[in-house]
């Protein structure tokens, strides 16, 4: 199917896509009494909890830390739970798969993008913590936009690549959370780069996740415009997510039918 | 864009499909037996089942069309192939205009959803746009009557009511193809004419039907042509009455 066909096949789909996202947010919420609200208290109180054990317990020389943990934990843990979601997407889509013709990237897709909404709504914690604890609101948050973008497009490429593979391997499953608990400790969420050692900072500076994570914070606490190196490596690890994502989907969504 | 379709113009054309199958048998899904038999140098391959073997055949224009055949000789597939759920392992499926599937009632439900949000899911998945079912939901709330239970979860609903629901939002858009897989009529007797009448006025639409059934008088009814598939292999295809007495006299 040529790239023009594959957007005309997503206009006509963009309906579903839009009550599957729609869906997706209705049941996570549906008969809380908070409701949509969960989503800017969850990153509080989670907030709250890390930044009371790291400044009790273990103690790292960063100038407002509930600001820049909770950053750092926004973006990771949106990360996590789109792609944690949109990998059982195919499994959990296969009673339609097998009775109807639609796209299948609409599955992982509309995950990735409910999740998206809520961290969006999630944001607001962020600018709630950052009015609470005096940090001056700069202009380079005009770039958060884009800093958004680029951990979009690198999830729904993970994503992609996560809910097809799963297909073949039932066990990715289970190595996916071991692997999600090892991002979260080699990615600065909570600690800063500068106390890792010298031979493991290659593994946390090549890491994708370290710079969405540093971009972001310097467009919203730091009031850094991020130089073209930084542009470069997060549109870089985006678009190869991508487009990596794209060929491994395309190249096995016509054997998913038999192994779901 | 649509072709021009002349009254007896060919609406869906199966050029040499064959369809293969690995069994189940020996299926390698986790990573460690797959790992383990590619150092033991086995193949990761599997037992060859041929589904289908190098079939053709077409369906015209408004001439609604059976599969007929024993259990596990392929009609299903067949049918899967034609509304381009399988690829066919080689040959080729050209359908002209859009296919709906009546399909297992209630499998494109969210139970969690109530009615009316799944009526407009479900109007979705089977691509629909949002106008069109705006424009049928009030038509498609009548026809299941389900109106006073309309807001309540799915997960709520009879099996009865569920059926109901599904049937309704599968027909009430008509399509140029309607794939039918054992399905014609759901829910108590009165509920099953007004099934049946439905399918009549969407067959003098001009929809084309494609069904597989065992019921020889529904498809008499219904059809008039027939394909007979036997071991994945086309035994027949053609006039209906023909079609039923060979397979019968077997």
């Amino acid at each position: 199917m040529s790239f023009l066909e594959g957007i005309k096949r997503l206009i006509k789909y963009r309906w579903l896509l839009q009550l599957l996202v729609e869906r997706d947010l209705k049941v996570k919420y549906r008969r809380s009494v908070l409701g949509y609200f969960w989503s800017i208290l969850n990153p509080l109180l989670m907030m709250a909890i890390l930044t009371i054990v790291f400044s009790q317990v273990f103690r790292f020389d960063i100038p407002n830390y509930p600001v820049y943990l909770l950053a750092g934990q926004l973006m990771y843990s949106f990360f996590a739970e789109a792609t944690s979601m949109a990998l059982g997407s195919i499994l959990d889509g296969a009673a339609l798969i097998k009775k109807v013709c639609l796209p299948k990237y609409i599955f992982p897709l509309s995950r990735v993008l409910s999740s998206f909404t809520s961290v969006l709504l999630s944001l607001c914690a962020l600018f709630i913590v950052m009015l609470g604890t005096g940090v001056e609101f700069h202009a380079t948050l005009l770039l958060l936009p884009v800093a958004m973008l680029y951990i979009l497009m690198f999830s729904i490429g993970v994503g992609l690549i996560m809910s097809a593979a799963v297909v073949f391997f039932r066990d990715l499953q289970y190595l996916y959370t071991v692997f999600l608990t090892a991002l979260n400790y080699i990615t600065p969420i909570f600690y800063p780069v500068s106390i890792v050692p010298a031979e493991y900072k290659a593994l946390v500076m090549y890491n994708p996740l370290y710079c969405f994570v540093t971009f972001f914070r310097q467009v919203t606490i730091y009031g850094e415009w991020p130089g073209i190196s930084e542009h470069l490596w997060c549109l870089g690890y985006a678009l190869f997510a991508v487009m990596a994502g794209i060929y491994c989907f395309k190249r096995c969504q016509n054997k998913f039918i038999l192994y779901i | 864009m649509k072709q021009a379709k002349g009254p007896m113009g060919k609406i869906v054309e199966v050029k040499n499909v064959s369809m293969r199958f690995n069994l189940a048998r020996e299926r390698v899904d986790n990573l460690k037996e797959y790992i383990v038999r590619k150092l033991k140098f086995q193949s990761v391959s599997f037992d060859e089942f041929w589904a289908l073997k190098n079939i053709s055949f077409s369906i015209n224009q408004g001439e609604s069309f059976a599969l007929i055949g024993t259990n596990g000789s392929g009609k299903s597939t067949m049918l899967k192939i034609i509304s381009g759920i399988l690829e066919p392992t080689t040959g080729a499926v050209s359908a002209n205009g859009s296919i709906a599937p009546l399909i297992e009632l209630g499998a494109g439900f969210d139970y969690q959803l109530t009615g009316r949000e799944n009526i407009f899911l479900n109007g979705a998945v089977l691509g629909h746009s949002k106008k069109t079912m705006q424009e049928k939901y009030d038509e498609i709330v009548d026809f299941s009557e389900l109106a006073e239970f309309i807001d309540v979860p799915v997960k709520n609903y009879s099996s009865g009511m569920i059926a109901r629901l599904g049937f309704s939002i599968a027909t009430m858009v008509k399509p140029d193809i309607l794939i039918v897989d054992e399905i014609l009529a759901v829910g108590d007797r009165a509920f099953q004419e007004k099934c049946n009448k439905r399918m009549e006025e969407i067959i003098n639409g001009g929809t084309t039907i494609v069904m597989v059934s065992h019921s020889a008088a529904d498809i008499k009814r219904i059809c008039r042509k027939a394909a007979w598939i036997e071991k994945g292999e086309l035994r027949f295809a053609g006039d209906v009455t023909e079609a039923l007495e060979m397979y019968t006299s077997v």
